[in-house]
């Protein structure tokens, strides 16, 4: 029998300050041992278990591809104990990563579809997950277009701003980013909320179209009314959850929404899920 | 039907040779109540308590549990990096486990033991006891486990079941993990062929002693949505205080929470039991709680054991009748009404509801 609470470890290989609030960092972890890199196989929509000894552990979604190997990353958003902690460590340090967790996006539903990844603030994390394995040489025939539309407060909140900036040189990508506001000059991308730029930017909804939203629930709430003017039926609109966790494996019994676990049998639901759960998030 | 008889003085022995062998824990009286504690050296467990205080859940399931230790010394070479603690578990057995209690164990099973992942801990301990119930021949007033799928000679979750009939008891083994207990107790006297009907006797007079009825059939029917959105559970929570006094007496709760504790550069991570009627338990880091009014989390605890077990196991409800969330509430909520109200909630006519009380 597996031990599902022990932590593999592994070494912070490399942290990037994404934004210039400094409230968000990405940590590179490569496992000290080699198999467990093995064991934990994922999937783009996955999260882990970021496991701090003396502090705890933290629920965050993976934020590299598995088509990027020999380390995992992961975005941390700098909020309570854990966060704060894992913020104040320093390359080289040791800790440990539990997982994966959870279902991964409906890759195989997806495949043959257009998708429109819709995403704001740092909710971007698996969807940059999804881009890059979307993008990936062995990948990126298995799905029609793909749409994406990244919103940020400013231009200096984007995560990733390089990558996304160069998916928006690509002809096999639509990017569409955006921010709420800026007096930046230089800015030559677009202005506006997430919803806005949805309206203006994202294909009819049909059959073959998925939408995936992730974001502040501001961001879904006002979303959400864009799709469905825009034909989305509610199984194509697929959203990944939070709610507070411990175990992560639907045993500790806090995460719950009606008798879902958003940690094992989420964090990704269709809104038509949603739906018929209550509003318990 | 295979009944052993056990005079009082092979009752005794047959405790005391069982402790050779087995970790024994039994009822004993502890101020005004009894609790399950393990048996000294010719320490008996209580057969006349008529249920302990708290349910032997813990004995499974302590109540505090290390996990895993680490350290942080930085000069050591496992520093920070988690160790599981040791987890064998020698053989134990649960004497006077009253069926109620029997019927939690499958119950939470299903929580800790999924297809998916094993909560070794849990099952390591599960796995290495016996389980020696004892029937109740007379029911409290607040027992309702007739309703929830079992009975006062119910045998579901136990190994053995020892009937008591004045100062004769016998012993019905229920599984081979049972037989061998009565082995090591040396129990071999065969029961005279007529005892079989003076027991369903005591069964039927001890099941009509139950005198809550708990209509749980239509749970299923009704929607999860209508039965969260029923008018009646800020009403039912308005004298609730949250004190998770129901959680922590419960057999069948389950939900733990994980905490780190560090001494020096030594620390352990371990599980506590934790409790759905606290805000904290849902609190999100932003701040945001989806369970924030006291209403949703007395909602969440009926509604996990009456709906949402209900429909995700397809395996009756997550409550076992004992009562003791009824006689322990310091506010007299009472999970008998709550399942009433919930089984027999119309949406279409809850404006009568409402309005009516």
């Amino acid at each position: 029998m597996q031990n599902p609470y022990l932590p593999y470890p592994v070494r912070i290989d490399e942290i990037i300050t994404e934004t210039e609030d400094k409230s968000l960092k990405t940590f590179k972890f490569v496992f000290l041992n080699p198999d467990d890199e093995k064991k934990f196989a994922y999937e783009s929509g996955q999260f882990g278990e970021l496991s701090i000894p003396g502090l705890g552990e933290i629920p965050i979604g993976i934020a590299s591809s598995p088509m990027e190997k020999g380390f995992i990353k992961f975005t941390v958003f700098k909020t309570g104990k854990v966060t704060a902690y894992l913020h104040a460590m320093k390359e080289g340090d040791i800790m440990g990563v539990r997982g994966p967790l959870g279902h991964p996006f409906p890759w195989k539903t997806l495949e043959g579809k257009n998708i429109v990844i819709i995403g704001g603030g740092f909710a971007f994390t698996t969807l940059r997950s999804s881009i890059i394995s979307i993008l990936d040489p062995a990948n990126r025939s298995k799905f029609k277009d793909i749409h994406v539309i990244y919103g940020a407060r400013s231009p200096g909140m984007l995560l990733y701003k390089d990558e996304v900036t160069a998916w928006a040189e690509r002809e096999d990508i639509n990017m569409n980013i955006t921010v709420d506001g800026t007096d930046d000059p230089a800015w030559k991308y677009l202005t506006g909320f997430v919803p806005t730029i949805t309206e203006q930017k994202a294909p009819p909804g049909n059959d073959d179209t998925y939408a995936i939203v992730c974001g502040p629930p501001i961001m879904i709430k006002f979303t959400q009314p864009v799709l469905d003017n825009l034909g989305y039926s509610h199984d194509n609109i697929l959203m990944s959850l939070e709610n507070r966790m411990k175990c992560g494996i639907g045993i500790c019994g806090r995460c719950n929404i009606g008798k879902k676990f958003v940690c094992k049998d989420g964090p990704v639901f269709t809104l038509s899920q949603l739906n018929q759960m209550p509003k318990e998030y | 039907m295979k009944l052993i008889k056990i005079d009082q003085q092979s009752w005794n022995t047959g405790i005391e040779k069982a402790k050779s062998a087995y970790r024994v824990f039994g009822p004993v009286k502890e101020k005004n109540d009894h609790e399950f504690k393990l048996l000294e050296p010719n320490e008996m467990p209580d057969v006349h308590c008529q249920n302990t205080r708290l349910s032997p859940k813990s004995i499974i399931y302590p109540q505090s549990q290390i996990m895993f230790t680490y350290s942080l010394d930085e000069s050591k070479e496992d520093c920070r990096i988690m160790k599981e603690v040791e987890n064998v578990k020698s053989p134990m057995a649960i004497i006077g486990v009253r069926p109620c209690d029997a019927l939690a164990f499958p119950i939470v099973r299903k929580n800790f033991d999924t297809p998916e992942y094993q909560d070794t801990y849990w099952i390591k301990a599960y796995e290495a006891t016996t389980f020696v119930g004892l029937a109740c021949n007379n029911a409290c007033g607040t027992c309702f486990c007739t309703s929830a799928g079992t009975g006062p000679f119910g045998e579901e979750g136990l190994d053995v079941l020892i009937i008591a009939d004045g100062d004769d008891l016998y012993a019905k083994p229920i599984t081979p993990k049972g037989e061998s207990f009565i082995q090591t107790a040396g129990w071999t006297m065969k029961a005279e062929a007529s005892i079989e009907s003076r027991i369903e006797e005591l069964k039927t007079s001890a099941e009509s002693s139950v005198t809550s009825s708990v209509p749980t059939d239509q749970l299923k029917n009704k929607t999860t949505l209508e039965l969260y959105d029923a008018p009646f559970w800020e009403q039912e929570a308005f004298s609730c205080i949250n004190c998770g006094t129901c959680t922590y007496v419960c057999p069948t709760c389950w939900c733990f929470d994980v905490q780190d504790e560090t001494h020096g550069k030594s620390g352990i991570r371990m599980r506590n039991w934790d409790s759905c009627m606290f805000p904290l338990f849902t609190n999100h880091a932003s701040g945001h709680n989806p369970r924030n009014a006291k209403h949703e989390r007395l909602r969440q605890r009926f509604m996990h054991k009456l709906k949402y077990y209900v429909d995700k196991y397809d395996n009756g409800i997550q409550c076992v009748g004992c009562g003791r969330c009824i006689r322990l509430c310091p506010v007299n909520i009472d999970i008998r009404k709550i399942c009433d109200k919930m089984n027999n909630f119309d949406a279409d006519s809850c404006v009568c509801e409402a309005t009516s009380s």
